[in-house]
This record gives C-alpha cells, sequence and structure tokens, in this order.
C-alpha cells in the first residue's frame, strides 16, 4: 500500500483523484456507487453568482470517442448553493471545491467572496475557460490581461486554495498560466474543454443549439497531456492535469508529465465506479514499480 | 437505489428486420417501476461512446429477468442487435421517475413505434392493481405490430398502422377508440405523435403523461445534457422524467 497523499499547495489531498467540474454534479447523484470518501476531492458544478438556465436543448453531441457538451453552465446561482446544496454535501469526509463562473470580474468576486465563507470547503477553482457562454468565461482564459485581471481580484476577496481552470483555446497556455501564477493563484487545472462542432446531415443544421461546443472524453487526452507537461514545466505552482482520463494508466500519464493531481470528467458517465479504479491503479502501480508514495512519480518524464 | 449489473444475455429475439427483444438475467435485479429506463454500456463497437438509455419493456421479478425491446438505428443498437446468449451486459438502472398509476378510471396507453417499449410493463402493472388498460400501438404497417399476444394478455389492444396493413389505417388520433372516454392517458412515441396525442388530450381534458427520448450523456443527473423546457424551466429528463405531465411542458398544443 503506497502512500498516495499528496499536499497541493496547502490543499491536503488523501490522493490525487479529484473529480471535474460539470461531470459530477454535486457528488451525490454518485452517492449510490463509490463511497465519496475515497476521494482525493470533487469539484462541484460551475456555480455563479445568479441562477443561470443554459443553452437551449440539443446540448450535447457524442463523437467518436468523446463528446461535446453546451451546457452553459445551469445552475441555480450561489446563494442557493449556500443554502440548500451546501448543507447537504459540507459533512461528506473529502476536498469539495466550487467551481466558480462569471461574466464580470465583479460576478466572479462576488461568487468568490460568499463561497470564503464556507467552513468545509477549502478552496475554489475559478473557471475562466467556459466555451459554452456568450459573454465572460473563456473571454477571461484566452488574454493574459483579462486573466491576470480576475485572478488578481478574486485573489483579495478569497482566502482558501485558488485553482485557477486554463482553457485550451489559446495559442500558449504557458502563458496564460504564468500569468495566473503571478496574479495569486495557489494552482492550475487544465484543461478546460476543446471548442469543436458537429453538423447532423441528414437535417443540415448543426447538432448544437449553440453550434459550437467543449469537446472532453478520452479523444482530448493528447492535447491535454501535452498542455499540462508544457506548464508544468514553466510554472512553480502545483499542477491539476485533465482531459480525457478514463484509467489509472492515463492519470499516471498525467502525473508523470508533471500534474501533482487529476480530475476525472466525461469518464463518470460510462463507468461512475471509474475514480475508485483508478486510485486503486495508482496504488497497484506504485506497489509494482517500487515507489513507496505518488510524489515520486510527479514529472518524473 | 441505483445498482451497475453485469446482465447475463439470455435471449436475443429478432423480432423483424430492424428490432430485437432482449431478455437479460441477473440476480441482483432491483425493484423496478414502469416507465423507468435502463442506461447500457455497448461494448466492440468504437463510434459508441457513451452508453445508451433504453425503456424497460418487461420485468420477471421472479426469475430476475429483465427485457429490453429496440429498435436498430444506428452503431450503439446494431452492435446490441449482435449480442448472444452467454455474453454480459453492463447496465445501469434503474433511473428516471415513472408514470404515475391511477387508483381507478379508465387508463389509455398509446405506443408508437418503438415507443411501445415500456407500455407492457405498465399494462402488467395496471392490471395487476384492477385496472383494465386499453392499448392503442400505431406503426408503419403490419411487420411493425410486434409483441402482440403479450399486450394482448394484459389490456385490449387497437392497432392502426400508416398503410392499412392491420388494424385502422392512419395514426392513432385518427383511430375510432378515441371517441370513447378515457381518464387518463401514457404516451411513448416519437415527438410529434405525442404532441398530436397531448393535442388530443388536452382538447378533452385528460390527465396525459408522456415519455421523453432526448439525448442523455450520464443518465443519473450530473451533466445536465438531457434538459428540457419545462413551466418550471430547464429539467433533467434522466431524473426529474422521463415521464412528464404534458401540463408541465411547453409544449404549443
Ligand atoms: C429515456 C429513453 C428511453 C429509450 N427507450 C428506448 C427503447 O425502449 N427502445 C429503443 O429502441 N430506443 C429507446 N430509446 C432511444 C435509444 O436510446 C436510441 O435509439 C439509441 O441511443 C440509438 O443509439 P445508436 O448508437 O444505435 O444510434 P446513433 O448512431 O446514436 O443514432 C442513430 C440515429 O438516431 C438518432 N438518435 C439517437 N438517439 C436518439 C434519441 N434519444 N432521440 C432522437 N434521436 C436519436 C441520431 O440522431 C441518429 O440520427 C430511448 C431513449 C431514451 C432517452
Ligand atoms: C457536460 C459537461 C459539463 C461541464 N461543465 C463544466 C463547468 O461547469 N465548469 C468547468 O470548469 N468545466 C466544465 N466542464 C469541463 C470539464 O470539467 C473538463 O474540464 C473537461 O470535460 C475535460 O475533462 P474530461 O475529458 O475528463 O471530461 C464540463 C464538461 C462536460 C462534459
Ligand atoms: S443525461 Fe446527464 S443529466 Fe441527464
Amino acid at each position: 500500500m503506497a502512500d498516495l497523499s499528496i499536499n497541493i499547495n496547502g490543499l491536503a489531498l488523501k490522493n490525487p483523484v479529484l473529480t471535474a467540474s460539470g461531470t459530477f454534479g454535486y457528488g451525490t447523484e454518485f452517492q449510490d456507487f463509490i463511497d465519496l470518501e475515497r476521494l482525493g476531492g470533487f469539484i462541484v458544478k460551475g456555480t455563479t453568482l445568479k441562477h443561470r438556465e443554459g443553452n437551449p436543448y440539443p446540448r450535447m453531441a457524442e463523437t467518436p470517442s468523446g463528446m461535446l457538451n453546451a451546457v452553459g453552465l445551469q445552475n441555480k446561482g450561489v446563494d442557493y448553493f449556500i443554502e440548500h446544496i451546501y448543507p447537504t454535501i459540507k459533512d461528506i469526509k473529502s476536498n469539495i471545491l466550487v467551481n466558480v463562473s462569471g461574466s464580470t470580474v465583479s460576478d466572479y468576486v462576488a461568487t468568490a467572496e460568499k463561497i470564503n465563507e464556507l467552513e468545509n470547503i477549502p478552496g475554489i477553482e475559478l473557471n475562466i475557460s467556459c466555451p459554452n457562454v456568450k459573454e465572460g468565461g473563456m473571454a477571461f482564459g484566452t488574454s493574459c490581461a483579462s486573466a491576470s485581471e480576475v485572478v488578481n481580484e478574486v485573489r483579495k476577496v478569497y482566502k482558501k486554495h485558488l485553482m485557477v481552470k486554463l482553457s485550451p483555446n489559446v495559442t500558449s497556455i504557458q502563458e496564460i498560466a504564468l500569468a495566473a501564477e503571478g496574479s495569486g493563484a495557489d494552482s492550475v487545472s487544465l484543461i478546460n474543454t476543446l471548442m469543436g462542432m458537429a453538423i447532423n446531415t441528414k437535417t443540415r443544421k448543426p447538432v448544437l443549439s449553440t453550434i459550437t461546443g467543449g469537446l472532453s472524453g478520452p479523444c482530448v487526452k493528447p492535447v491535454a497531456l501535452r498542455m499540462v507537461w508544457q506548464v508544468a514545466k514553466v510554472v512553480k505552482i502545483p499542477v491539476v492535469g485533465l482531459g480525457g482520463i478514463c484509467s489509472a494508466t492515463d492519470a499516471i500519464e498525467f502525473l508523470l508529465a508533471g500534474a501533482s493531481a487529476v480530475q476525472i470528467g466525461t469518464a463518470n458517465f460510462i463507468d461512475p465506479m471509474v475514480t475508485v479504479k483508478v486510485i486503486d491503479g495508482i496504488n497497484d502501480y506504485l506497489d509494482q514499480n517500487g515507489f513507496t508514495c505518488v510524489r515520486d512519480i510527479i514529472g518524473l518524464i | 437505489m441505483k445498482k451497475i449489473i453485469d446482465f447475463t444475455v439470455k435471449e436475443n429475439k429478432r423480432l423483424n428486420d430492424d428490432t430485437i427483444l432482449l431478455v437479460l438475467y441477473s440476480s441482483e435485479l432491483p425493484e423496478i417501476k414502469p416507465g423507468q429506463f435502463v442506461n447500457v454500456r455497448v461494448d466492440h463497437s468504437p463510434s459508441t461512446f457513451l452508453r445508451r438509455p433504453i425503456s424497460v419493456h418487461d420485468v420477471d421479478v421472479e426469475n430476475g429477468l429483465l427485457y429490453l425491446f429496440i429498435k436498430i438505428v444506428g452503431c450503439g443498437t446494431s452492435t446490441l442487435g449482435e449480442i448472444e446468449p452467454g455474453q454480459k451486459l453492463n447496465i445501469i438502472l434503474p433511473l428516471g421517475n415513472n408514470f404515475t398509476i391511477p387508483s381507478s378510471g379508465r387508463p389509455l396507453l398509446i405506443g408508437g413505434g418503438c415507443g411501445v417499449a415500456p407500455m407492457l410493463h405498465l399494462s402488467r402493472e395496471m392490471k395487476a392493481r384492477g385496472l383494465s388498460p386499453v392499448v392503442l400501438i400505431g406503426t408503419r404497417t403490419d411487420k411493425d405490430i410486434l409483441r402482440k399476444e403479450e399486450f394482448e394478455k394484459y389490456a385490449s389492444v387497437y392497432y392502426t398502422t400508416e398503410d392499412g396493413s392491420f388494424g385502422e389505417k392512419g395514426y392513432v388520433t385518427q383511430h375510432s377508440i378515441l371517441n370513447e372516454s378515457f381518464d387518463h392517458i401514457f404516451c411513448c412515441g416519437p415527438e410529434v405523435m405525442m404532441r398530436a396525442v397531448a393535442g388530443y388530450a388536452n382538447s378533452k381534458n385528460i390527465e396525459c403523461e408522456v415519455s421523453l427520448e432526448n439525448t442523455m450523456a450520464c443518465g443519473i443527473g450530473a451533466c445536465l445534457c438531457c434538459v428540457t423546457d419545462t413551466k418550471e424551466g430547464h429539467k433533467c429528463v434522466c431524473t426529474e422524467g422521463p415521464i412528464f405531465n404534458i401540463k408541465d411542458l411547453k409544449w404549443q398544443i
């Protein structure tokens, strides 16, 4: 039994496996299948200051080895989260992070400020990379200036772990990562979904109501892995890797590339028990290869 | 409680050119209510990435059997069409809400195409509770009239075919049985058909529930991909449906 624990800049995880925002609901959706307390942590749905209905149906298109989504941050708003959802999950002994999204800097700040008051939420994941909302979202994550501004402002009010989630839809993800680091991020997570689209040739119309959407699943893994490796080389803060992870082998690749922890997203839809299988698989790998702790393989390549 | 179970395929029966009946066995078969669905993992089909949602056609609780009635439309369902007895099928179940079985009155169950799937379980359950369900099945031609004897065990069954090869000619909404009076309507089929039925139910002031088939990714309420627009905003078809009262939907009927 290897030591799987890892501390990412103050955030202590019992193992490096988290779940990705928007793919794991509020955790409770998975309670029938796994013991949530086995997870290193889970990141709940994208939360905004005000209630959002999200984009019209259809919001999903299956692709070979992946899917496109255009959910558009449907959620009931941060106040609803605090009043109705937080009380039902706060006693789960795992790290629950809230994915904070917004369309203006002041929205991000106001949302982060409210989450800061929640005792059992040790951190937020600042989503400056959602491709599915018209205003804001990804717009913040695609230029260094706007990424710096929003991270800076949130940093002023948010006192706990600040993870910043990066978009792959940029020319240099390293520059954006450095901008986030320079503005006070405690860690960066990457990647959010890649912009894509699908067309129905029978109707000769786009499949998604929004025409474009975000690609996720195993098809994005090589791109995600490359970006994690590039970012881990240039930043000093921990990197959390995600994009297409479906197995322990996939997760180990990210750790070897320099990620200190990983998130599992789309794979939860096909196998709701995938997270615990990945945790067990990482342990087996370490045992079989003579490593006593997971920290020993981070960035080994 | 939802479960992930490896079912054993007992039988894979071709009902016609493009429809199969899968009979699956598990010793852990959970309680399933009429209208609920299951999410099937399709192995050995490289282009089928997500699970496939399929209604529960029938259950045999005593013998641990689950029946799925599947129309072959693409790669995933074609692959299911090839599965052989003895093979395993990984399924998450039971999912979604269920039809509201009334305590009295005369129910009409309308199924179009593969929308007949959930109606067998529903009519069995209604008969068991002392109701006398009437089932109306609408298809294109007589070759698509399937599971006739099974339905006739639990209900008085009427038929329409678009080409008139069996039952009355036309669409379900044109069948003469609709001149009789009903207290509840339950409907599953192509959306155009369900909208027409909803229009009929609405005009007669009959309670009507429909079963929606929105495309899904997770099937358990985690991704919010499957939503339908309701009077209370977007609702998840996989958890708050697939059964909706037409009064709650925003259909123009
Ligand atoms: C709750 C629910 C219950 C269902 N119950 C049954 C059932 O009992 N029996 C049955 O045969 N089918 C049922 N379906 C539909 C079934 O899930 C789809 O036919 C199946 O996923 C198609 O998979 P495929 O890989 O064969 O086809 P694909 O290659 O995925 O698609 C083939 C074609 O069908 C269309 N299509 C696929 N899925 C849907 C959908 N959900 N709605 C509209 N068009 C679609 C695609 O756009 C494409 O044109 C149900 C769906 C839902 C959501
Ligand atoms: C249906 C769906 C909804 C998502 N919602 C969010 C979200 O609200 N906030 C966010 O930062 N990322 C969201 N994502 C992106 C994922 O968290 C993740 O970055 C991406 O899917 C890549 O990982 P994966 O391939 O393991 O799924 C969503 C992804 C999917 C598939
Ligand atoms: S399919 Fe994921 S929420 Fe319904």
